[in-house]
Formats: C-alpha cells, sequence, structure tokens
C-alpha cells in the first residue's frame, strides 16, 4: 500500500498531484469495488459449479437451457448462463420488507454480513505483491473480521421478526461461536510453526515444491489440523452438514426466510464469498499458498511471480469443490450432534495438535 | 492522514457510545456499542497496537456483543420497556462511578499539563505487536497473567456447574 501510493506520486501522471492522505482514500475505495466486484463474479461461478456438481452426483444434468442464444451454436455450453439470468432475475424482483420487520435492521443485516467477509479478502495473499494489505496480523485479523459476519446473521433473524427466521438467528450464533473455537486454535499449530502471523510469511515457509507443504509436514498432525480447520470453518459458513441455520425442511430458509431480491442475492454472494475465503485461507496456511508444488522441477518455470495467483486460486477451487462434495454426500446434522462435534471431538483435537507440534519442536 | 483518521474515530466512538445510552431500543444500544468498540479498535491500530486491536474485535464484538444480543433476543426485550427502575443502591453505585472516572480524567489532564504523564503519539507506540505484548506478559506481568488465566478458568468450571445444575439421564449422543 504504502509502496503503491509512493510509486504514484513519483509518476508524471496527473495522479501525482494529490496528497497522500487523497491517494490512500482512493485506493481504498478502488480495493473495495474491486474485492466486490470479484466476489460478485466469483460467487456466479461458484453456483453454476455447485448446481452442476451436485447434478452429476446425482446423476442429474442439471442447468441445460440457458445458452448465448447464438443460433447455431443454441444448445452448446451446458447451461452457462444460467445463473447470470438467475442474477438478473433477483435484481428486478420485488423487495419485500415485512410488516412487524424492523426495517433500519432488516436492511443493513445482510450487508453486515457481506462486509465481514469481503474486509478479510484485503489481507488474502494472491502473490507475493498481490496482497492489498500484508499486515504483521494477518491470520488473527481474519479471526477477528469474520467474527463480526454472526452479528448480521442474527440480526437478520431478529430483525424479520419471525419465528423461523429466530430460530435460524439463534442456531447461526451458537453455531459460529462454538466453531470459532477450534478454528482458532489450530491456526495456532500453524502459527507456532512458522513462528509469524503474517501470511507472506506462511507462505514461504511453505516453498520449494508439496513436500514443503504444512500439511505434509509434522505428520499426521498438521494434517489432523488441516481437516479440524477444514471441518470448522466449514460450519462457520453455514454449510452443509453444518447448514442448520437454514434447514428448509424444518425452518424453511431460517434467517433468510423474510429476504427476497437484492438483500436475499447479498446473503447468497456473502455465502460463496466465504466459500473463496476460506479456500484462500486453507490454502495459504496448509497447502503452500501462492507457491507452486512443483518446486525447482521444470526449471523453476512454474515458481515464476507470474503462476502465484493461478496456483492459490486452483488450490482455494480445490478446496471449494471438497465443500460442495460434503454438502451433496452427507446428511444434515443435528443440533446436538452439532455441539457434540465442536466441542467434545474438535476442541480436544485442537489441544492434542497444538500439544504435540509443541513438543515436537522442543525436541 | 494519520490525525484526520484519529478524529474521525474519535468523534464515531463518542457519537456511537452517546447513542447507545440515549436509545431505547436494546438491540440497537448492542450495535451502537459495537460501532464504539470498532472505532476504538482503530484507535489502538492508529497507536501501532494492532494486535491489541484485533484481541478488541475477537473477545468484545465477536464473542460478548454476540451473548448480549442472544440474551436481549431470547428475553424478546422490546422497545417499549420505557421506565427502567433504577434502585437506590445502583444509583449510589452509578454516581460513584461517575466521580472516579472524572476524577481519573482530571487527574490525566492535571499531569499531562505538569508534564509529568507520558504519552505516545500517533504511530508511535511500539507496545502492541505479538512479540512485545507476549514478553511482557510472561515476564513483568507474570503473576496477573496467571491470576488471570486461573479466575477465567474458574468461571469456566462454575458455568458448567451452573449449566449441568438439573442434570437429567444424557440423550444418547452421535
Amino acid at each position: 500500500m504504502q509502496e503503491l501510493i509512493q510509486a504514484v506520486q513519483n509518476s508524471q501522471t496527473f495522479l501525482s498531484g494529490l496528497s497522500e492522505a487523497a491517494l490512500a482514500i482512493i485506493f481504498f475505495v478502488l480495493f473495495g469495488l474491486v474485492f466486490a466486484t470479484v466476489a460478485a463474479v466469483c460467487a456466479l461461478v461458484f453456483v453454476y459449479l455447485e448446481r452442476k456438481i451436485s447434478a452429476h452426483m446425482q446423476d442429474r444434468l442439471g442447468p441445460m437451457e440457458v445458452n448465448t442464444g447464438i443460433p447455431l451454436l443454441k444448445n452448446i455450453g451446458h447451461g452457462w448462463a444460467q445463473t447470470l439470468a438467475d442474477a438478473f432475475k433477483l435484481l428486478l424482483k420485488e423487495d419485500i420488507v415485512p410488516n412487524a420487520a424492523d426495517r433500519r435492521l432488516h436492511l443493513i443485516a445482510p450487508f453486515i454480513l457481506f462486509c465481514a467477509v469481503i474486509a478479510a479478502f484485503s489481507v488474502m495473499p494472491f502473490g507475493e505483491k498481490l496482497v492489498v494489505s500484508d499486515m504483521n496480523i494477518g491470520v488473527f485479523f481474519v479471526l477477528a473480521i469474520t467474527s463480526f459476519s454472526v452479528i448480521g446473521v442474527i440480526l437478520a433473524g431478529w430483525a424479520s421478526n419471525n419465528k423461523w427466521s429466530l430460530l435460524g438467528g439463534m442456531r447461526s450464533a451458537a453455531q459460529i461461536v462454538s466453531y470459532e473455537i477450534p478454528s482458532g486454535l489450530v491456526v495456532l499449530v500453524i502459527v507456532m510453526q512458522v513462528g509469524s502471523l503474517r501470511f507472506n510469511d506462511i507462505v514461504m515457509a511453505q516453498a520449494g515444491g508439496i513436500l514443503h507443504w504444512h500439511i505434509f509436514q509434522f505428520f499426521p498432525l498438521n494434517l489432523i489440523a488441516f481437516i479440524i480447520s477444514f471441518l470448522a470453518t466449514l460450519a462457520e459458513a453455514n454449510r452443509a452438514p453444518f447448514d442448520l441455520p437454514e434447514a428448509e425442511s424444518e425452518l424453511t430458509a431460517g434467517f433468510a426466510t423474510e429476504y427476497s431480491g437484492f438483500k436475499w442475492a447479498i446473503f447468497y454472494l456473502s455465502e460463496y464469498a466465504n466459500m473463496f475465503l476460506i479456500g484462500i485461507f486453507l490454502s495459504a496456511l496448509f497447502l503452500g499458498g501462492w507457491t507452486s508444488p512443483f518446486g525447482s522441477l521444470f526449471g523453476g518455470f512454474f515458481d515464476k511471480p507470474g503462476w502465484q495467483p493461478v496456483w492459490i486460486i486452483l488450490k482455494a477451487v480445490a478446496i471449494i469443490f471438497l465443500q460442495m462434495w460434503l454438502r451433496w454426500t452427507l446428511p444434515r446434522l443435528r443440533v446436538d450432534q452439532l455441539m457434540y462435534t465442536s466441542w467434545k471431538v474438535l476442541t480436544p483435537f485442537a489441544f492434542v495438535t497444538i500439544f504435540g507440534v509443541g513438543l515436537w519442536m522442543l525436541f | 492522514m494519520q490525525e484526520i483518521l484519529f478524529f474521525v474515530l474519535a468523534a464515531v466512538a463518542v457519537l456511537s457510545a452517546l447513542g447507545m445510552l440515549l436509545n431505547k431500543n436494546p438491540v440497537y444500544s448492542v450495535l451502537l456499542l459495537i460501532v464504539t468498540l470498532f472505532s476504538i479498535a482503530g484507535l489502538y491500530v492508529l497507536l501501532n497496537a494492532s494486535f491489541i486491536a484485533a484481541v478488541h474485535l475477537i473477545v468484545y464484538a465477536g464473542a460478548i456483543m454476540v451473548l448480549f444480543l442472544f440474551v436481549i433476543m431470547l428475553l424478546d426485550i422490546r422497545a417499549d420497556v420505557e421506565h427502567i427502575n433504577l434502585k437506590r443502591l445502583s444509583r449510589i453505585l452509578a454516581l460513584l462511578a461517575t466521580f472516579i472516572f472524572l476524577g481519573e480524567t482530571f487527574l490525566i489532564i492535571w499531569m499531562s499539563l505538569k508534564g509529568k504523564a507520558a504519552f505516545v503519539g500517533l504511530g508511535e507506540g511500539i507496545l502492541g505487536d505479538v512479540p512485545s505484548v507476549g514478553e511482557l506478559l510472561f515476564t513483568k506481568y507474570l503473576l496477573p497473567f496467571e491470576i488471570a488465566s486461573v479466575l477465567l478458568l474458574v468461571a469456566i468450571v462454575g458455568a458448567i456447574i451452573l449449566a449441568k445444575r438439573k442434570l437429567r439421564p444424557e440423550p444418547p449422543a452421535a
């Protein structure tokens, strides 16, 4: 950020006359817009992927009809434009607010959720230089800022003034607060090994090919840590099999029951942006981040800086595929099973991995 | 830049705190308190204490405020709870707390006028990052740190005992 401002000030364009503060504000707004746009596009792609993957897992075809509309190519494309059409439909829909709802809170709740997710992208390392703010507490910042998402969810539940919404919001609050504990604890495992909370330090500690990735170090402790982290973040994102807050068979749509049109689209957007965030987060922590899996093979060709965003996005997409796979394979958990998993399975194992790695590093 | 940010954050903190006190709807009050805590975290960042800021956000905004919201929503306290009957004892306590706070404020102003208190300028702090906090906790402030952790442990055990007081035969788990 500082370097970028310096570079712009030194350049001979019309922007060089602006003060540091003005440039900083311009860049913040710009980055925010870029991330919001990227999140929206990602959500479109991931929703399409989810529908296709689920369809093929269930021996169906999924969306096939909405294609380009060009006469000869009409039926080619596997319905790629379906989610685009859906998004336009959502934007054009009437925005319904229930009479008994708290209008202001009903309006801001989805945006709190969305902001909490988007803000975390500001420290995500898409490459060695491709990070908005490589702050020295990066990992911790993500944990802190994403904990705001629960406020958006329970507000949505309460402001709708609907019993299903309220129950969904309550469930979500209990679930997210519980699963924050194991997901925060296992981050410590990696932080202990690297000795830094900065994302780029963590990624660079894994440079040199697939065998240097954290997931394969301290075998099997880090592998267990990865599994715990994956499950806990899955629960924090309210994804199946942990999607009790919006269990459609019991709660209609949970906290999102009374939402329609654009505001409902924001909820949807946040969920898929959150999945992408988790993908980037886990691959930076455990799967080598933006480093290539080949190390110095192929003459270090894949280690060139241009490949960095490609690698981390590929790894993130792989994790997202895993999340979708689980969603369409496993049945939903019961509430008591959900709490049991967090407090009696994941949390003790997280402590075991921390303790084990600590002992291993000591001797 | 830092001065502008400081004044914006300070103004937001004070205004939202006032709003929290004056608002009749408890849910709005909690939300405004979250805004206050958020801007105070911003002030910590301006003092180079980014670690403290993140802890502040996780503990207060992420956990405690969620608990507040939870309780308020479960009890369904609505805006029509108009008259909050302050007992005489709590009035006396409130007065006492106000006087202590005012006294501290005047003490600090007085000491700074005399040049006795050391103040950290914006962006000059060195005590808020991870290594320095950790080092202080495990050397200079080891005893208070351990006492605080024992206190937390007692609180956790107490919470479990309270929650499990009416022990029923457990439903078959998993």
